[in-house]
């Protein structure tokens, strides 16, 4: 790890200050889950590292006129824990479960989640967001498991937030600040594929925090599920998150979004059309999980993930619809 | 001489007793120090820069900024300019330093050029490495070709295992001083604490009497931690040329990962043949793995069925920019097993067979037929076989398939060369004192469970003195040869002390020595409990003498005195659920019969096999070795993608161990090996059970068994 | 001109509040007691524990929150100590194994547990265990055997410990209750 200034700001305000123009000059460390690994292996070394665990105004889980507010410095543990959001997104209940370990639950943060860089091996080794060796493409001539199967490039990492699919199918807004004001961004466009190494893969400035999600309270049916191969301390092969706003037995429309299969939470309008109409049954739930994947592209190694995230959306639609396997 | 043979089972007192270990609540309170948790004083901190290239020639190396950093007391270079580096993670320069941070910052400061060379670091397909393979020459028993010709049904299969790490938790490391008198003094983590001295002494060229060893603890070894490496020796250096400061060098996870300890892979084209009764009449196979740059791996094929009539074996040799393997854990034979219990099991599968009755049917071919028979017999038993086997895939509907699979094992077992020292001071103090170490197979407890049972005196009053090169040398811990050994040695070194406490006592008990014995914390005479001294009273017969006897295993002449022995067979049968739309495997239950001799303490026996099944059930189903072909290097060297099984991830295990009057005359055989061996092959063999057709490469992750089930294996 | 030349010397001055890179003097309260060390803001809690106040129950394997050997408790809470900067866990209560483990020679029960069904082998990853134990049964005074595998998932073992691990937590379960009604 290389040396940096360390500051633990009590206000947004004092912490905003504290960031610079780059990503070099500064990061944001809330639980460090992520970050302290990222500067161990020296994927990161900012300059000055901002802990903005004191900050107040970024804590706590509240019901709003909107919906729900997370804040950013919410832990995993406290989203599992919540009845608020058991009672009406069990799909972020589910994600919150799916955390790797309770040692993580208990450090990593809501914002965290959304904000941590991507677990892709040559990324971690340095070799960057789009990896390249000797003019060789690292992904695609390399081990490719555990990357993406949708997306088409040149971005083959997948997003590592557990979190992102489910905020995306409940049209959740992220809120983040900086010097110069606040913005509101909607979850789906929080994420990005990005076209260089040099890009990050969400909308965040160097200068901004994360500072509070709004999920936007829903009668939606919504549901998670994780196809992880080990119970505990292992990233999912793919996850779905669901919310379907039902009319009597049927689905009058859905929301369908896959985990780790791509750059970014990704959205399945195929498998949201193949469902909307129907009942939820184990038949249908087994169509939209085929069409959520129609259109995958894997690449060398990881068709077995097309099967998989067909299978998490099936199990999605029938947990959401309350329906047994 | 005394009687040194086991006392009757049915007169132990604490041998086979079901104890707690000694030094558990050491270990568990977080007092237990391992040499990585040593802080000495003036103690500088080392750190290790490796190569990132998996072939390469070092053109310069250039350690002069390194040498000024603030702090940095030395820098040992290990490859200089000219070294040929063969893997990535190759050592190239050690750095000590006041803390560890400034050694790490002074490593960035080594500039080394490279001329980056051509590397291969895969061996899965045998024709793209032709040029790296060395063939061992082909071995025929009987006629094959004729078998062939007879046989009524010919099974033919590719089965491939791949490389797997080692993982110790306590990284390979040590503290090591090497003062300005030429004396060295060495705290590893080994598990060779008498033979690492000797090591040390050559590598550092000082005279073996110079170098003392010390560990009390060792957090992990697995067959990987005999030697000094080059950490020992460059820490050696670096204390040398820091005046004598000890100097403490642990690997980081990433290089430990790489390059302290791995196993070799297997791969083989398995042809069986077999009449239509089920008897196997031909084993053909063409087998390869790779042991790292410098060779390696055979698996002894065919495996416990060793005696099928006709053979024809071919075996290769695969070299790789790899790290060097390391023993595993029953070496080769994890991976024997897998490659013939597979292969068995696809032949049961082609002759719609039941795979418990092929494996029954052949045992003739064992070097143990009375034994397999009833071991599987008994697991079939445990595993409720009769009620949940099914035929090969026929699993019923929906996505959750359930399977059962067999696995054997074969070992040897037998006590190293150990000598022990028992000392019986005036004041009733019991010292046994051993060159030995505790890997946490409860070493400790059980010479303290021999010598109590030898003496007469309960465990707590033993004093074990192990992990120290001033006791007595013993073997190193390898090939499960340590409780037949230290067992066998305290056993003869306390009756001999027990002798000469008897001769001291005579006089005062009226009766000759020899009508003497040890019972209860007692000296009496024999039957005769009214003419006794208690064990201080008795000690404090000796003056101002200490008894200071030793006594020694020596294998060559262990069978006949009967205190250990080697030879055993286990069957382990697995239960798996596999979930086909996932590729998800869940353990439902592993059952183990384990053959085994005399049983010194039950509960850590137990536990041996608990934790042997536990890797087998890692090795099945999560652990590989990723390595990138573009750049050569090891993708998952970390704990997060090189996945270990966690609490949930093991079902429910079923140990039965075969103690009884028969098995105990045996003598005391190693247990920690044999249980490690035929998990994979029996989780396997359950995944093909249950999902119709087989995985050919182990670990049966989502990814092998969903490219299964969909064709895509090739 | 003036101005560009008033705002260096208040751009090259660190802002109010910012500490390091070097080292800076900080109190830890581990155990109960505040511990003053200097650190670099860059060194973790687990480095500091180990190399500089020689509490070394907890290891460092993995290094990266992966294998929970590292597992002390802040505030009550099980974390990694391997992935919190020690700068960061100022005002803090820190436990270590070392705080809990014995007192007055006395194992606690979770301890004592371990060893009644021999959990550990190496015993390299048992301090961490022992302290995730504690925090689970803490917050789970009645657990199912399901929920012992749920709350035990943040530490990994090597020499396959865990057929033990699950019952010694069922047995300080019932012995921890047995104390405090006693």
């Amino acid at each position: 790890m290389q040396p940096f200034e360390y500051a633990s700001p009590k206000t947004l305000k004092e912490a905003l200050a504290l960031l610079g123009g780059g990503w070099s000059d500064a990061a944001v460390l809330a639980g460090g889950t992520d970050l302290i690994s990222l500067m161990k292996d020296e994927v990161m070394s900012p300059k000055r590292v901002v802990n903005i665990k004191e900050i107040a105004e970024l804590k706590g889980i509240s019901k709003t006129a909107a919906g729900i507010r997370i804040g950013a410095l919410a832990t995993v543990d406290e989203v599992l824990s919540n009845p608020l959001i058991r009672a009406s997104f069990p799909a972020l209940t589910e994600a919150a479960r799916g955390v790797a370990s309770p040692q993580i639950r208990n450090m990593g943060t809501f914002g965290g989640d959304l904000c941590q860089r991507p677990r892709c091996w040559y990324f971690r080794a340095g070799f960057g967001l789009i990896p390249r060796h000797e003019g060789k493409d690292l992904v695609a001539e390399g081990d490719n498991r555990y990357h993406a199967i949708f997306g088409n490039g040149p971005a083959r990492f997948v997003s590592a937030s557990s979190f992102g699919p489910a905020l995306v199918a409940l049209g959740a807004k992220i809120k983040l600040a900086s010097p110069s004001g606040t913005r509101e961004v909607d979850a789906e466009k929080f994420f990005l594929a990005p076209s260089s190494s040099d890009v990050r893969e969400v909308d965040l400035k160097p200068n901004e925090i994360l500072t509070e999600v709004i999920v936007p309270a829903t009668a939606a049916k919504n549901a998670t599920y994780e196809v992880r191969q080990k119970d505990a301390l292992d990233w999912p092969l793919a996850t779905a998150s669901v919310a379907l706003t039902m009319k009597g037995s049927t689905v009058a429309s859905a929301r369908v979004v896959l985990g780790h299969v791509a750059p970014t939470p990704w959205v399945s309008a195929e498998a949201a059309k193949a469902i909307e109409g129907k009942a939820v049954t184990a038949e249908t739930a087994e169509a939209a999980g085929k069409a959520a994947v129609a259109a995958a592209r894997p690449l060398s190694m990881n068709a077995y993930k097309v099967q998989i995230a067909a299978a998490a959306v099936k199990r999605a639609l029938m947990a959401a619809a309350g329906v047994k396997a | 001489m005394p009687e040194y043979r086991w006392p009757e089972m049915s007169k132990r007192k604490v041998m086979g007793k079901r104890l707690n270990r000694l030094d558990g609540v050491e270990k568990a309170s977080g007092r237990a120090k391992y040499s990585s948790d040593l802080n000495k004083p003036g103690m500088l901190h080392g750190a290790t820069l490796v190569c990132p290239y998996a072939h390469a020639r070092v053109k310069s190396i250039d350690t002069s900024a390194a040498e000024k950093h603030p702090g940095v007391t030395g820098v040992h270079v290990v490859s200089p300019a000219g070294t040929e580096i063969q893997w990535a993670h190759w050592e190239v320069a050690f750095v000590a330093a006041e803390t560890e941070l400034a050694a790490r910052d002074a490593l960035k400061k080594i500039k080394v050029e490279y001329e980056v060379l051509p590397h291969v670091v895969h061996e899965k397909d045998l024709n793209k490495v032709q040029s790296r393979a060395k063939a061992a020459g082909e071995q025929i028993e009987g006629d094959p070709d004729q078998a062939l010709k007879e046989a009524a049904v010919v099974s033919e299969g590719f089965y491939g295992i791949p490389v797997l790490e080692h993982s110790c938790l306590e990284p390979h490391g040590n503290v090591v001083s090497w003062t300005p008198d030429n004396k060295v003094e060495l705290n590893p983590t080994t598990q060779a604490v008498t033979s690492i001295r000797g090591d040390m002494a050559r590598a550092v060229n000082v005279p073996v009497a110079n170098v003392h060893v010390h560990q009390d603890h060792i957090g992990g070894g697995f067959g990987s931690k005999f030697q000094p490496d080059r950490w020992g020796v460059a820490a050696a250096h670096l204390s040398k040329a820091a005046g004598g400061r000890p100097v403490k060098i642990f690997l980081d996870r990433q290089i430990e990962q790489v390059i302290a300890g791995c196993r070799p892979s297997a791969f083989a084209r398995i042809k069986l043949a077999a009449n239509k009764e089920g008897k196997i009449t031909l084993w053909e196979s063409q087998s390869w793995a790779t042991g790292g740059f410098t060779g390696g791996g055979s698996p002894p094929i065919p495996y416990v069925y060793t005696r099928i009539p006709n053979q024809r074996k071919n075996h290769s040799a695969v070299s790789t920019n790899t790290a060097p393997i390391r023993a595993w854990r029953a070496p080769n034979h994890p991976q024997a097993s897998y490659l013939t219990c597979a292969a068995m099991d696809d032949l049961a599968a082609k002759m719609k067979m039941d795979p418990l009755e092929l494996f029954l049917k052949n045992v003739d071919l064992t070097a143990r037929a009375d034994t397999y028979e009833r071991q599987l017999k008994k697991a079939a038993e445990m595993a409720e076989w009769k009620k949940l086997w099914h035929p090969r895939g026929d699993s019923g509907r929906g996505p959750l398939k359930r399977g059962l699979g067999i696995g054997v094992c074969t070992w040897g077992g037998a006590g190293h060369d150990s000598t022990a020292r028992c000392n019986i001071h005036p004041d009733g103090t019991v010292e046994v004192e051993l060159g030995s170490q505790d890997l946490g197979t409860g070493t400790r407890t059980v010479i303290a469970q021999v010598a109590a049972e030898s003496l007469g005196l309960r465990v707590n009053d033993i004093r074990v003195k192990i992990g120290d090169t001033n006791y007595p040398p013993s073997g190193t811990s390898g090939g499960s040869t340590t409780v037949g050994g230290v067992s066998s040695s305290t056993r003869k070194a306390t009756l001999n002390a027990l002798e000469k406490l008897f001769e001291e006592v005579a006089p005062a008990l009226g009766a000759p020595a020899t009508e003497l014995e040890a019972v209860d914390g007692k000296i009496q005479v024999k039957g005769n409990p009214a003419k006794s001294l208690d064990w201080k009273a008795a000690c404090a017969k000796l003056g101002v003498k200490t008894i200071s006897e030793t006594g020694q295993n020596i294998p060559r002449d262990a069978p006949k005195e009967g205190l250990n022995t080697g030879g055993v067979g286990g069957v382990q049968i697995a239960d798996v659920t596999v979930d086909v739309e996932t590729g998800i495997v869940k353990m439902n239950r592993i059952v183990a019969v384990q053959d085994c001799g005399t049983v010194i303490n039950p509960k850590t026996a137990e536990s041996q096999i608990y934790g042997a099944i536990i890797m087998s059930i890692c090795g099945a189903l999560m652990e590989e070795r990723v390595l990138d072909a573009v750049t050569g290097r090891m993708l998952n060297n970390e704990m997060e993608f090189y996945k270990l099984a966690g609490i949930k991830d093991v079902g429910e295990i079923l140990v039965h161990l075969e103690i009884d009057e028969i098995n105990d005359k045996r003598g005391v055989i190693g247990l920690g090996e044999p249980p490690a061996i035929g998990g994979i092959a029996a989780i396997a063999n359950a995944v093909a059970n249950a999902i119709g057709v087989r995985v050919p490469i182990v670990p049966m992750t989502p990814m092998n068994v969903l490219n299964t089930l969909s064709g895509r294996m090739s | 001109m003036a101005p560009a030349l008033l705002e260096q010397p208040a751009q090259a001055q660190t802002p109010a509040g910012v500490l390091g890179p070097g080292a800076v003097p900080v109190t830890l309260t581990i155990n109960g007691k505040p511990m003053k060390v200097s650190v670099e803001p860059r060194e973790t809690l687990l480095d500091v524990l180990r190399n500089k106040l020689d509490l070394t129950g907890a290891k460092r394997v993995c290094d990266r929150g992966t294998c929970g050997a590292c597992s002390v408790l802040v505030n009550g809470k099980v974390m990694y100590a391997c992935t919190i900067l020690a700068i960061d866990a100022q005002g803090k209560q820190i436990t270590t194994v070392e705080g809990f483990a014995l007192s007055g020679g006395r194992p606690h029960p979770v301890v004592q547990a371990f060893v009644n069904h021999d959990a550990q082998q190496c015993g390299y990853c048992t301090p961490g265990f022992v302290v995730a134990a504690k925090a689970f049964l803490d917050s789970n005074p009645n657990p199912t055997y399901e929920q012992v595998k749920d709350g035990l998932g943040g530490n990994l073992c090597r020499c396959g410990t865990y057929i033990g691990i699950r019952q010694a937590v069922l047995e300080a379960a019932k012995t921890m209750k047995g104390g405090s009604n006693a």
